[in-house]
């Protein structure tokens, strides 16, 4: 079945006015404008006197991004190959469905606040990204050669598969060296020594101008990236990080923690016997239920949040609607707004608007919105123009949104599963989505309840996952989405 | 009569789903110099494909497209050729490090389709020309008991072509080649097919043909 454009339109038009209704959007504090004003006074005056703290976070963002991308890189490579049996293909989708800070979480309880918490982290989800892309990535390296059929496989993988792929490989590598900054950030957020430690510290003390001097340090990083990552340097940038976090003072674990996390992680009912009826109320009917219409509703407003800014965002990297000079200024908003990780955004605006759906929403909206406005006016401004093609504003509606509304569905719909598991982590910021029940029994250590809630956190990403690609396939207008082409649909 | 490398007996052959080439019969002896002619899209290289899947003995390929990794360089793309004569761990072993022997035999290769000194330039940054002597000295290299070319020389200049032709065909016993030069088919091969409309419509010895006779095939 083909379905009409409208018809999805119209679908997730509902779904999220829908949302709306239910959504908690209220809270305003008392006085945003004096938060709002103070955070300016900050941004207009950074702190940069704990300049050797900063830099040792900076440091070490960038060690645990390298350490874990380099260790999720690996396991990807190794993996790939081997992508096509069932097992190792359903091992990937169960450890990339799983959100990094999730997982930071959960081995909170095996290892600590230890680097290698913050390496796993990192490094497990993004194996079983690296595995799927490199192994699309090698079976389109078409083995062309005329080599005889009699031929290992493992030959002519690294003879001919391998070198036409590592180009890509290459690119998608570090574009998730990007993705790894943000996240190893973010991790920040639980207590590990990065910039974002650095950013709650400073705005739980409201002091602006360090947080800003975090932001822009962190934005000095992310920004420039393409520049600074030397390829023959990266293996000496490896060591470094692996040493640099080695030598990391650590708080002990105390002795036989494996155990008691292995046992913590069997649902309490299997190891007291318990009444298995009592478990599951608290956990699905209580947590996991609530959790999840969080999750949904807050996701579909930010979708459509999203969708609504990239729509009439794009055009502002068009030099043809927007002017050479304004191009300019729409990509640097962009690219900043692309680079801050969303759950940072979020708890910045937390401070402003107070607690509610909505900075998660605009946070949300913002980020994932930019890096789709961001990939289609790339697009745009590629696209041949006859001659005497209107500009401005009427090119915008009559000719670049008609011609790219297939990239724009096929984007939207894409950023969708990354959305909501995103909108899932958000309630670490205490909003009510599954974030929130999850941090809240790790902290009276209930891990078996964690677990469960993961579990069922990577059931709805799959859900949205699957049914995402069931509709780009149904309306059938999308471009095939190459994700080393557009650097930046998946995160 | 010695057995013939090849048997086809009323085989209809395509590619893709799509039939090209219909009832073809034919054999293919050693010792043979064989020229297939022919439009374009007549099935040459069907036929050829077919012959390749078919053969049992050691043979060397130059495929239309060359078949080269453009990421490599030229030395691994022409060592490619004799990579099932090695292990999986001294192919990996030569992918990153090639020894003085493995050079020294490619660089005599690259000597005889002109490409000395190029051995360390990745194909990416080729001519058209320089690739199709890549593909050449690759089946140079593998040697064997038979070559299959699809219009192995096209894109070189028509003296250094027929030098080249003349060099394969010197250096491997039987060889079945497309070619599109009705002239040149008749100067160097022993027996020349000539397809049309999908089917065999000429298949005789050389001598035996004019080049009026061959320039049927393309009206």
């Amino acid at each position: 079945m083909i379905l009409q454009r409208r018809h999805v339109l119209a679908g997730f038009a509902a779904l999220t006015l829908m949302a709306l209704w239910f959504a908690d959007l209220g809270a305003m504090r008392p006085d945003p404008w004096m938060t709002l004003r103070a955070i300016g006074q900050g941004i207009l005056h950074p702190d940069f006197s704990d300049i050797a703290g900063l830099l040792r976070a900076t440091g070490l963002t960038v060690a645990f991004a390298f350490c874990g991308v380099g260790l999720g890189a690996v396991l990807g490579l190794l993996l790939a190959p081997f992508y096509g049996r069932a097992a190792v293909r359903l091992t990937c989708i169960a450890v990339r469905s799983v959100h990094e800070l999730f997982w930071a979480l959960l081995l909170l309880g095996l290892t600590g606040l230890s680097p290698l918490t913050g390496v796993l982290a990192i490094g497990l989800p993004y194996a079983g990204i690296f595995a799927k892309v490199f192994s699309e990535y090698l079976e389109d390296a078409a083995a062309s050669a005329p080599l005889s059929r009699r031929l290992p496989r493992l030959t002519a993988l690294l003879w001919v598969r391998l070198p036409q792929a590592l180009p890509q490989m290459r690119t998608y590598t570090l574009y998730r060296l990007e993705c790894g900054l943000r996240s190893s950030a973010v991790l920040g957020f639980i207590g590990l020594p990065t910039l974002g430690f650095q950013l709650e510290t400073a705005f739980k003390q409201a002091q602006y101008g360090q947080a800003a001097a975090v932001l822009a340090l962190f934005l000095a990083l992310i920004l420039p990236l393409r520049f600074w990552v030397i390829w023959r340097l990266v293996p000496l940038m490896l060591a470094a990080s692996a040493t640099a976090l080695i030598w990391l003072p650590t708080p002990p674990m105390g002795q036989g923690a494996l155990m008691r996390f292995l046992t913590g992680i069997v649902p309490s009912p299997l190891r007291t016997g318990a009444d298995w009826g009592g478990w599951l109320d608290k956990v699905l009917l209580q947590q996991a239920l609530p959790g999840s219409i969080d999750t949904l509703i807050l996701s579909q407003i930010a979708l459509a949040a999203a969708a609504l800014i990239a729509a009439v965002a794009f055009p502002a990297i068009v030099p043809s609607v927007v002017g050479r000079a304004g191009a300019v200024i729409g990509h640097g908003v962009l690219v900043v707004l692309r680079s801050i990780p969303d759950y940072m955004l979020a708890f910045v605006l937390l401070q402003v608007l107070g607690p509610s759906m909505l900075p998660a929403i605009l946070a949300l909206g913002l980020h994932n919105g930019a890096i789709i406005a961001h990939l289609l006016g790339r697009q745009a401004a590629s696209l041949p123009q006859r001659t005497g093609a209107p500009r401005g504003v009427t090119l915008w509606a009559w000719d670049l949104f008609p011609r790219l509304s297939p990239a724009f569905w096929a984007l939207c719909l894409y950023r969708w599963e990354i959305i909501l598991r995103d909108s899932a982590i958000m309630g670490l910021l205490g909003i009510g989505t599954l974030g929130f029940y999850i941090q809240s029994n790790v902290q009276t250590l209930r891990m078996d309840r964690v677990v469960a809630l993961l579990v069922v956190s990577a059931l709805l990403t799959l859900l949205i996952d699957t049914l995402s690609r069931r509709l780009r396939r149904a309306m059938r207008d999308g471009p095939p989405l190459r994700i080393e082409a557009s650097r930046c649909l998946a995160t | 009569m010695p057995q013939p490398l090849v048997t086809l007996t009323g085989e209809s052959l395509g590619w893709g789903g799509q039939l090209a080439l219909h009832d073809v019969s034919l054999q293919i002896a050693p010792g043979e110099r064989i020229a297939i002619l022919g439009r374009s899209g007549a099935g040459k290289s069907t036929l050829l494909t077919a012959l390749h899947d078919r053969a049992q003995v050691r043979l060397a390929l130059v495929p239309q497209d060359h078949g080269l990794i453009g990421a490599l360089s030229v030395f691994h793309n022409v060592w490619m050729g004799v990579l099932d004569d090695h292990g999986t761990a001294r192919n990996l072993r030569t992918l990153i490090w090639p020894n003085a022997d493995e050079r020294g035999r490619v660089a005599q290769v690259l000597g005889v389709v002109g490409l000395d000194d190029l051995g360390r330039r990745p194909v990416s940054q080729l001519s058209g020309g320089q690739r199709q002597r890549v593909a050449l000295a690759r089946a140079l290299l593998r040697g064997g008991a038979l070559v299959l070319g699809d219009e192995p020389v096209t894109a070189l200049d028509p003296e250094q072509g027929a030098a080249l032709l003349d060099h394969l065909l010197g250096a491997f016993p039987t060889s079945v080649l497309v070619l599109h030069d009705v002239d040149q088919a008749l100067r160097v091969a022993t027996r020349i097919i000539g397809l049309r409309q999908g089917r065999v419509a000429v298949d005789a010895p050389a001598s035996d043909l004019s080049a009026d006779d061959l320039l049927q095939l393309y009206r």
